[in-house]
């Protein structure tokens, strides 16, 4: 066991490398090769602890079965009719919940070892954060189809057809993935996976039940109306609705995908710059 | 496209490879690191030694761009590491005190992930992950998850997982705590291999004898401050020259034969704990010889003999007026051994 092997090894697979300069920052390109790795990563630990996909697997099934049968007579008179508003209202907030996960989860990374050699290996800061977001769309899009499947089961047949109902499954994907930014922040910035938790428990609620997605803003007091007309969720779910309904692409899409990039340009770079200041 | 650091061939005399001036990390009201000064040269092996708490992980994190450096300067083979820490993040290899790889991956599969991040080909990734698990005999378990790993293993895995791209520089936090005293000889002997391979190592440790055994120069540490530096054979010429520990068979001798050597020597012996032996301070060895040929003179049998240089926990005690032992009942083990 010499250690002169690592000079052969180098020297042979690694020619080019000889004698490079090191290079003052992370091009545009290594820092997406490098987000990629850490997807590969978190797909790998995904695939080791299915546990952790409960969530999205079993969470999407028990609320539509739940709500629909819970609030259907009472809203919309009938089960059947009560389907078309509520599964896009679910389909939301299961890609809600699943979003909040992703901030607890970074947090209990970041308290790990491994994440120590993340900080000290010359990467894209933005890797580590952008890198299990990427992995995270696998869970969007098994608590977006799980949603939908179970609604057909239901009996619900959405007028917009396969693409409507793709449409709206990619908006919702988007959305939360854009969403998830918010819970990354807050993954930074808080001292552990609890309070992470707490937090967003605390943002996610108001934002999916003080919305439209499970009863119509219409039997609302103005002022809860107000509050409900401004929240993007109701956009994001009032535009699914009309995909998935209708397979009509309205205003409310454009709304959803301007409020998402919004999201982004703030949480994106507060993310980043919190993680840089744990440094 | 590549990222792929090599030590540079001839790197200038004058060029050092760790530099720090008047470092100074603050928690809260306390000093963590109170200005430390530091100068490592390319290719030695640089030990910084001190209890637990003293200050070592923080200053080596400062170094390795993992805390923000709150007061002086760093730099590292002439690159400033609070204005370019990403050329730093080139530079160096950092081994913590946890191992710092994916619990939920194989060996393997760690080694590769570091490999892409840093910019190798999946290919190249593969043939380096390879090579190293060889050279750390750790072939057998690549493609075991790090969760049934031992603490040996861990720590062999952790130290390969900083040398992917060859590091220049590399930075140990205490590379054998918790390790068993087999284990620990090999990541000795690895850490030797890599200072022969022209890697620098930047080292702490709270065991005397690691220090001892593998630094070329030490910094004793305590309280955030440097209390003393240099080779370990300087340092414990601080506390003093040898001493020469003799026993006689006849304990009601002993008295006579500590005046005598005293006398021969010109220093005062003193009693030690066992009642038939004395120890008096030795500047040169040769004079040891006198005193036996004076006893046999005198007729008084000697029953033991050696002469003894310092060891590092007693320069450790001269040094910060603290036992070492309070701070880390650990190093009680490893102390007991003689430093010849």
């Amino acid at each position: 066991m010499t250690t002169a092997q690592i000079e052969s090894s180098t020297t042979t697979t690694l020619p080019a490398a000889y004698d490079v300069q090191p290079r003052p920052h992370v091009g545009t390109r290594a820092a997406v090769e490098q987000t990629f790795s850490m997807a590969w990563r978190a797909l790998m630990k995904m695939r080791r602890n299915p546990e952790q996909m409960v969530d999205v697997m079993v969470l999407p099934i028990v609320f539509t079965v739940m709500f629909t049968y819970v609030f259907g007579g009472a809203v919309s008179g009938s089960v059947g009719h009560y389907l078309p508003l509520i599964i896009p209202g679910i389909l939301a907030q299961t890609v809600l919940t699943a979003c909040v996960a992703t901030g607890t989860q970074l947090r209990e990374d970041m308290d790990k070892g491994v994440f120590d050699r993340f900080r000290s290996l010359p990467i894209a800061r933005i890797a580590p954060l952008a890198g299990p977001m990427v992995a995270d769309l696998v869970r969007y899009a098994i608590a977006t189809t799980l949603t939908v499947l179970v609604g057909l089961v239901m009996g619900y047949r959405p007028g917009g057809g396969v693409l409507g109902v793709l449409g709206a499954v990619l908006l919702l994907i988007v959305t939360g993935w854009s969403m998830a930014w918010v819970f990354t922040w807050v993954g930074t910035v808080m001292k552990s996976a609890q309070s992470v938790q707490g937090i967003s428990m605390m943002i996610m609620f108001p934002l999916t039940f003080l919305s439209n997605a499970f009863v119509p803003a219409g039997s609302m007091p103005g002022w809860l109306r107000a509050f409900v007309d401004v929240n993007p969720v109701s956009h994001v779910v009032t535009a699914a609705r009309d995909l998935m309904n209708d397979g009509a692409v309205t205003g409310e899409v454009g709304w959803a995908l301007l409020g998402c990039a919004a999201v982004i340009a703030l949480f994106a770079p507060l993310s980043v710059r919190s993680y840089r200041r744990k440094l | 496209m590549t990222t792929q650091i090599t030590h540079p061939s001839h790197p200038p005399a004058e060029r050092l490879a760790v530099e720090a001036t008047g470092l100074v990390k603050q928690f809260g009201a306390a000093r963590a690191v109170d200005g430390i000064d530091l100068q490592v040269r390319p290719g030695e092996i640089y030990g910084v030694l001190g209890p637990n708490g003293a200050g070592k992980t923080t200053m080596l994190k400062m170094l390795a761009t993992l805390l923000p450096i709150d007061a002086g300067t760093a730099r590292i083979l002439g690159h400033d590491v609070q204005g370019s820490p990403h050329i730093i993040r080139q530079l160096i290899g950092v081994t913590g005190q946890y191992a710092s790889v994916d619990e939920n991956l194989t060996a393997a599969e760690n080694l590769r992930l570091f490999g892409r991040l840093q910019g190798l080909s999946l290919r190249d990734a593969r043939a380096r992950a390879a090579r190293l698990l060889e050279q750390f005999a750790l072939t057998d378990a690549a493609d075991r998850q790090i969760a049934q790993f031992s603490g040996g293993m861990r720590r062999r895995l952790d130290l390969a997982a900083s040398l992917i791209t060859s590091p220049p520089v590399i930075f140990l936090d205490e590379p054998t705590t918790g390790l068993d005293p087999r284990t620990r000889g090999q990541m000795w002997e690895t850490i030797r291999g890599l200072v022969a391979d022209g890697c620098t190592v930047l080292l702490t440790t709270q065991y005397l004898d690691e220090a001892d055994q593998l630094a070329d120069r030490i910094a004793v540490i305590d309280h955030g401050r440097m209390v003393a530096e240099g080779t370990p054979d300087q340092l414990k010429a601080k506390v003093g020259g040898s001493s020469l520990q003799l026993g006689v068979r006849d304990a009601g001798q002993v008295e006579e034969a500590a005046r005598i050597a005293g006398r021969l020597i010109g220093d005062t012996a003193v009693r030690t704990p066992d009642r038939a032996s004395f120890t008096v301070p030795l500047a040169d060895a040769d004079r040891a010889g006198e005193v036996l040929i004076a006893l046999r003179e005198v007729g008084i049998a000697v029953e033991s003999l050696s002469v003894q240089k310092p060891t590092l926990d007693e320069v450790f005690l001269a040094l910060t007026g603290e036992d070492t032992h309070q701070n880390s009942p650990d190093s009680s083990r490893t102390t007991g051994q003689e430093v010849a």
